[in-house]
């Protein structure tokens, strides 16, 4: 016999405490009592918008990988690179193992976060049963979560162009600015998305 | 809800007989191998976890080493080659004049490592004797390791950036030295250590001492 799920707890994955499940409203957060970590955050149409934001990133990254992304000049020679030239810069020799893990870094790990998002979503705000694989896909875009370092890269950017500045003279591509929008937009879609809610929905059509 | 502080009435999963699956939060009886739900196999507390917790804190301090003695970045002028070692490269900027980075490089690419392998060697042993840090400081500890260990990947960017973008010919060229790949390596070998530590564990302490007590 299959053992039967408890749906009337919840437990802090933090600390482990347990609490009897109440729902918040749509607005309101449910954090643990113990340790203080947020358990749901349920917002109201925050599927439909965190779409909306996704299909934004997936161009921007796109349209950002291949603009030029920085230019330099220096007495009469000029160099410019898009996102992508930035990853392959360690392209010789042993390097070429970071080479991988930068463009995964940078471009292909949001990348693939938000197409799985929207993969997993867009069946639950369509109130559809979940497509194939939406646990796996939804599974894999949460491990993701932390490699994900867009807005590193832009920290990064802002110090390496101070860097420079005294070296050469800098100019921003247009690259740049979507990047920059794109950096906030990452942010703003995982503050949106509630893990709680989204594993609710898959479940529920399930049984 | 309020933070309740060493409520004694919260009771942990583990007690209470039942136990949630970490990666989707459905709560099963104890004792369920692996979650319908979403499919990932489910442990009551990780008893392996801090062995796996050592083993890459080890590798990740062990890329260390190699990341502050090899040259970090190596900048060729027309008329000299300079190799920089991560602190080096600081120090330099801030003969500059530029603080403010030199400040920004030092905190991310040695202060926050060295933190980093200190606070999870420190969360490590707390789990296993008694601690004089209260549990709230240790979990807030463990999550401030969490958020900020992928921040030093920084220095990392920043040498993509600049062995990219300062290509001019003969003019000046900037190329990224061996350094930058055990940094790397460092900074993702302490990530994947932070994350094979069980949090819950923090708190089972606590449990085992109030049960001395009594």
């Amino acid at each position: 016999m299959p053992p039967i799920p408890r749906d009337d707890l919840i437990v802090c994955t933090h600390c482990d405490a347990v609490f009897t499940l109440e729902r918040p409203a749509a607005g309101q957060r449910a954090k643990c009592a113990r340790c203080g970590t947020v358990l749901i955050t349920p917002r109201r149409k925050a599927g439909l918008q965190i779409i909306a934001v996704s299909v934004a990133i997936t161009i921007l990254i796109i349209a950002a990988t291949i603009f030029p992304f920085l230019s330099i000049s220096a007495a009469g020679t000029s160099n410019s690179v898009s996102i992508l030239d930035a990853a392959l810069a360690f392209s010789d020799g042993p390097l070429v193992a970071l080479t991988l893990a930068t463009a995964a870094l940078i471009i292909f790990v949001p990348l693939a976060r938000v197409l799985l998002t929207i993969y997993v979503l867009v069946p639950i705000v369509l109130d559809r049963p979940p497509a194939r694989g939406s646990t796996q896909a939804f599974r894999l875009s949460e491990a993701l979560r932390p490699w994900s370092m867009a807005e590193i890269f832009a920290l990064g950017c802002a110090v390496a162009l101070i860097k420079i500045s005294d070296l050469a003279d800098v100019a921003f591509g247009p690259a740049f600015w979507m990047f920059s929008t794109l950096v906030v937009l990452v942010v703003v879609q995982d503050n949106f998305l509630c893990r709680w809610s989204v594993w609710k929905s898959l479940d529920k059509t399930q049984a | 809800m309020e933070v309740a502080g060493q409520n004694p009435s919260i009771k942990s999963a583990r007690d209470l007989g039942v136990v949630a699956c970490t990666r989707c939060l459905q709560v099963w009886p104890a004792g369920t191998p692996s979650c319908a739900r979403c499919g990932s196999t489910i442990v009551a507390r990780d008893e392996k976890s801090l062995q796996r917790v050592w083993a890459l804190w080890l590798v990740g301090l062990m890329c260390y080493v190699p990341a502050n003695m090899y040259p970090m970045l190596q900048t060729r002028t027309l008329l000299s080659v300079q190799e920089d070692t991560i602190v080096g490269g600081a120090v330099e900027l801030m003969h500059h004049g530029a603080f403010g980075i030199a400040l920004i490089i030092l905190i991310a690419s040695v202060v926050i490592p060295l933190g980093k392998f200190i606070a999870i060697a420190f969360l490590a042993i707390s789990v296993k004797r008694p601690s004089m840090v209260s549990n709230h400081h240790r979990q807030l500890m463990y999550e401030v390791v969490e958020y900020i260990g992928r921040w030093s990947m920084i220095d990392i960017f920043v040498v993509a950036i600049m062995s990219s973008l300062v290509q001019l010919n003969t003019l000046a060229a900037v190329n990224p030295g061996r350094a930058s790949l055990f940094f790397a390596l460092s900074v993702i070998f302490t990530m994947l250590s932070a994350q094979a530590f069980d949090s819950r564990m923090i708190w089972d302490a606590q449990r085992a001492e109030r049960n001395i007590d009594r």
